[in-house]
């Protein structure tokens, strides 16, 4: 089909080289996002602003020795991933370069001008069909499906806007991805598709109606499920001044929830972090399927060294090949660290462009970036027959200059996420970890996602939470009191309060990524142990009220075991909860009949 | 890109550090380009924008006595490159690696670029290997580990002259048999400051080892943006081609940036927080991600960027957006400088995040990380007690507390302090801590494994004997 193409296309000469950002001549015929080759080293490059023949151009590698007059041609198309087997488990840039592909060609420094396929041409994936020849099938129905790994079952799906009757479909056996696998006649004419599709990355994928969430995103992070939870298809935003463990719990997420894919975009952050992921996942077990966290992992690198303008397109790359998966009828989880420097690289292309500032130089359309962004989340049904729904949670850290959550990123993306989790610098500092505030973060799904609690779980989930969270209340209430008088001046009832909250912020919420029972707690386990520290503030409450002093409350012998359980029981040994449970209301029984 | 060799008489425009040229052409972006001014001096400049009407170009020494119609310009086809050679280490160089130590010109090498190559992420290797500084409140709480990136973040008139001279004559790896290696960096140095680096090192010996990248307070800004980057090119050379661990020390990356403002602001750019340009993060990045370990190679490049805190403000746009990139950081308090304790090093908010993964048994001692974790809550400890005693006095503490805040002076003047030229091995540092830590009851040891409490604490130690 190029050829006839190809004479329309625009090519242009360079007439301007500031930094990542290019002007070039004779680009009338170029189209707004087009992709075009800049330069004699064809560096890669997008079509950002036209202005009669002048086409600027922002270029996705370094331009370092860039001439005048230098040739520029357009593609014909925009900015694109490819998608098709291969994709999970691999490791890209910004712009889908896979990056292995890139080390074994060029050594271990990233040189420019460099061109390498993101998925395999040579490969070859066991194909097993699903349709048949005859039957009529339309955009998102499955043709056949590759295990692509031992946890990603591919489902080949018909490309978006075809629809037709299959003349011919490929039988069982091993396929490239540029091979034909089905053959379909549209209109009397014939299409052919291979497993390898392309999606312009600035442009959502299509889907049929939007879904309400319901079920949440288990994370295994008791503060996250129990208290601030995020729904499959739900945004949130993790805010928090350097050292406050943004990556560490955007990894935790990443190696623990129960999403089907994960998609990691490391978006101009550390090289030796991406390093950690990329270690750490092949031999991290997933807990469900015992297979390495790997086979359903695909990671974007694009660290804070390699040029910015990848790094705006990087959250793009990302988020597409999460809505390809979705489309399979998959629940994806998008975690981005960070969206403050993917703004930052808005802003600095912006500034080459001379566009007017708004707030602290970014530039005013900075907003509506970040809500078409985070819009493309969501629980959807996909198209084709058999109603698949498939979803994609984002997960985006920030990182406010200074710790200062009034910053413009923080404050436009709690516009578009109903979901925040404030990192807090001084709980940092007394190394609580994750060091999300309770009292400044919140999450708008746990109307949706306690009804699956009390259908999957237990109908008391919402109760104990909202219990706790009184306590942790009335603690916050008390500080004040206590920073002035001491503790030691509060009456039994409320210093009982402050016992609860302090067994509740150690005990509970603080939760070790390094332990191997502590990383992750399945729900049940969450539960059971809210369940405990409350019950223990109820009973106690009672004793006092009866007038029991409140030492006989807090020399609780099993108390050192709640403290830790977390530690101490594992995930598949619950019932040694229900253990601490007897032995404590055992332990109040006993107080309270010596009293009588 | 071939230079053209075309030589350009006149400017039509100079301001600030630069100066704009018309009609030229084939010229690249980011280019290096020969400036001669009229008293027959050669200045270097680089391209930074190319349009059809004109090149505008950044002078590194500044353009001060050029005029427009007698300079002359050549197009060099090449970016800026420095070169590089072992002969380096033992000397002391300009922005350009020019020996400016009165010594005869070195054999060099090779010349390289001074910006590099981003390193592909699969490529890194994750860092492990512990480096000793010989500083207990580094080594022993916030350990350096080879491929790291650990800042000192400072204020104006703290010690940390006198603690980087100090890990430049003391750092070393435990394995002796490996090369090591130490590049200083120093941007915007005073004079002073400058012969006190310099004596120091030549007195003791450690010049032998060290490659000394010099630009003073009163060299032009622009080229304050180029010493770092010619030192770390320097620095790439001989870990992954000479297999060395080369440690970087940058100081003071204060100066780097205000250069890099007074840089931005002259070229009319948009600015960002403070004035300072709005890619600055991405600047400091392609400086601080040099450092590094590659996986098939036996070197590493380890950084400790040195910057003073603008009003001992930990929030400022520089110690902020380095501390987003650096994998944790050494913090300096004034308060202990008042004290009279160095290295002023504040525990509380000093972290290496690397730590973890470069201590323990056959890398310092199984016992480190309990340790370190130990003195860690102890010391959290000691500071609740010790604001709960401003209230209500030292009297009004029960007895454990007051034991507390023995063990929290005792930390800080026999553990943290140290003298200028005490070099503790990481054996002598963790001695001390066990020393500071018998200051508490046994039952407060809880973060230690009871095995090496026995093995360790002292006065059990003299027990069972």
């Amino acid at each position: 089909m190029g050829r006839r193409q190809q004479k329309t296309q625009a090519k242009g000469s360079i007439i301007r080289v500031t930094g990542p950002v290019v002007e070039a001549d004779g680009m009338a015929q170029a189209v707004m996002h087009e992709l075009v080759a800049v330069g004699s080293e064809r560096l890669v490059g997008e079509v950002i602003r036209l202005d009669g023949e002048i086409a600027t151009i922002q270029v996705y590698e370094n331009t370092s020795g860039l001439k005048l007059n230098e040739e520029v041609f357009g593609t014909g198309n925009p900015l694109s991933v490819e998608l098709g087997p291969g994709l999970v488990g691999n490791v890209f840039d910004g712009i889908q370069r896979p990056l292995e592909t890139l080390r074994e060609r060029m050594g271990p420094f990233i040189q420019h001008g460099q061109r390498v396929v993101p998925i395999s041409r040579d490969k070859k994936w066991f194909f097993t069909p699903a349709s048949k020849v005859g039957g009529v099938v339309g955009s998102g129905d499955v043709l056949g499906t590759v295990q692509e790994t031992g946890l990603i079952e591919h489902r080949i799906l018909v490309p978006i806007g075809i629809t037709g009757k299959i003349v011919n479909l490929a039988g069982e056996g091993e396929y490239t991805v540029t091979e034909t696998i089905a053959t379909l006649r549209v209109n009397g004419s014939e299409v052919e598709v291979q497993m390898l599709q392309r999606w312009p990355v600035r442009q959502p994928r299509p889907f049929k109606r939007r879904l309400p969430t319901y079920a949440p995103l288990i994370t295994g992070q008791r503060v996250i499920d129990t208290f601030f939870p995020i729904a499959k298809g739900g945004s949130a935003a993790i805010p928090g001044g350097f050292g406050t463990g943004k990556t560490i719990t955007q990894q935790q997420l990443a190696k623990w929830s129960n999403a089907n894919l994960i998609v990691y975009v490391g978006c101009g952050e550390r090289g030796n972090e991406m390093v950690d992921v990329l270690t750490s996942f092949p031999q991290l077990i997933d807990p469900s399927s015992g297979k390495p966290l790997m086979q359903r992992t695909i990671l974007i690198a694009n660290t804070s060294n390699m040029p910015v303008s990848a790094r705006e397109a990087s959250i793009y790359t990302g988020i597409t090949i999460a809505e390809y998966y979705r489309d399979m009828g998959y629940d994806v989880a998008l975690m981005a660290d960070s969206t403050s420097r993917w703004a930052e690289a808005l802003r600095e292309v912006s500034g080459r462009l001379e566009e007017m500032p708004a707030e602290e130089g970014f530039p005013s359309y900075l907003p509506s970036r970040l809500a078409e962004f985070y819009e493309r989340t969501g629980v959807v049904e996909t198209l084709g027959s058999g109603n698949r729904a498939g979803s994609i949670c984002a997960i985006g850290a920030v990182s406010p200059p200074g710790g200062d959550f009034s910053e413009p990123v923080t404050q436009h993306t709690k516009r578009f996420t109903r979901v925040f989790w404030a990192l807090d610098p001084e709980l940092a500092d007394a190394r609580h970890y994750p060091a999300i505030n309770w009292m400044q973060s919140y999450s708008g799904y746990i109307g949706n996602v306690s009804a699956w609690w009390t259908k999957e779980v237990t109908k008391e989930w919402d109760s104990y939470r909202i219990q706790a969270m009184r306590i942790l209340q009335l603690e916050d209430d008390l500080k004040n009191i206590v920073k002035l008088v001491g503790p030691e001046a509060l009456p039994d009832r409320q210093r009982l309060v402050l016992e609860t909250a302090r067994i509740i912020r150690t005990a509970f919420l603080q939760q070790n990524a390094l332990d191997p029972v502590d990383t992750y707690s399945v729900p049940l386990k969450q539960f059971k142990m809210l369940k405990i520290i409350v019950d223990f503030h109820k009973l106690g409450e009672r004793i006092v009220s009866r007038g029991a002093p409140l030492f006989k409350v807090t020399q609780l012998p099993v108390l050192t075991d709640i403290m830790r359980m977390k530690t101490a029981v594992p995930n598949d040994k619950l019932d040694q909860l229900d253990e601490i449970d007897r032995r404590m209301h055992q332990y109040f029984e006993n107080l309270e009949a010596t009293m009588r | 890109m071939a230079g053209t060799g075309l030589e350009y008489k006149g400017v039509s425009q100079i301001y600030g550090p630069i100066m704009v040229i018309e009609n030229v052409r084939d010229v690249g972006f980011d280019e290096l380009v020969e400036v001669k001014v009229q008293s027959g001096e050669t200045r270097l400049g680089r391209v930074t924008e190319v349009t059809r009407k004109a090149v505008t170009i950044q002078v590194f020494e500044g353009t001060s006595g050029l005029s427009l119609s007698k300079t002359r310009t050549r197009f060099l086809g090449k970016p800026l490159e420095v070169p590089v050679s072992m002969e380096m280490l033992g000397r002391v160089m300009n922005s350009f690696g020019e020996p400016i130590d009165g010594h005869p010109r070195f054999f060099s090498e090779d010349r390289r670029d001074i910006n590099g190559f981003p390193m592909n992420p699969t490529a890194r290797e994750y860092p492990r290997d512990f480096i000793q500084t010989g500083i207990s409140a580094i080594d022993g709480l916030a350990s350096l580990v080879r491929g790291q990136k650990l800042p000192v973040f400072s204020g104006p008139g703290l010690s940390h002259n006198a603690l980087a001279a100090q890990i430049v004559r003391q750092a070393k790896i435990r394995n002796e048999s490996e090369e090591f290696y130490v590049v200083f960096i120093a941007m915007g140095l005073e004079h002073d400051d400058a012969a006190f680096f310099r004596n120091s090192f030549e007195e003791t010996g450690a010049i032998k080892n060290v490659a000394m990248f010099l630009n003073l307070a009163d060299d032009p800004p622009v080229e304050r943006i180029i010493t770092p980057r010619a030192g770390l090119t320097l620095a790439e050379y001989l870990a992954f081609e000479h297999d060395a661990h080369v440690l970087v020390l940058l100081t003071d990356m204060t100066n780097y940036c205000e250069a890099l403002r007074e840089v931005s602001s002259s070229m009319e750019e948009v600015p960002s927080r403070k004035g300072y340009p709005g890619y600055m993060y991405s600047d400091l990045a392609s400086i601080y991600e040099r450092a590094g370990r590659i996986t098939g190679k036996k070197g590493s490049i380890t950084q400790m960027p040195i910057l003073t805190m603008p009003n001992d403000d930990i929030t400022h746009p520089i110690p902020d957006l380095t501390g987003y990139i650096t994998e944790g950081q050494i913090v300096l308090s004034r308060s202990l400088e008042t004290q009279n304790i160095y290295p002023p090093i504040t525990i509380t908010t000093s972290l290496s995040r690397l730590m973890k993964d470069g201590i323990g048994k056959g890398r310092t001692r199984e016992d480190h990380a309990d340790v370190a974790s130990q003195l860690y809550a102890a010391y959290a400890q000691y500071n609740a007690v010790k604001s709960l005693a401003t209230i209500i006095g030292e009297e009004g503490l029960v007895s454990r507390d007051k034991e507390y805040l023995r063990f929290g002076e005792r930390l800080e003047r026999a553990f943290v302090n140290q003298g200028r030229d005490e070099n503790r091995s990481i054996e002598q540092t963790l001695s001390i801590a066990w020393d500071t830590l018998a200051q508490l009851p046994d039952e407060e040891l809880t973060r230690i494994h009871p095995q090496y409490i026995q093995q360790y604490l002292p006065k059990i130690a003299s027990e069972v004997k």
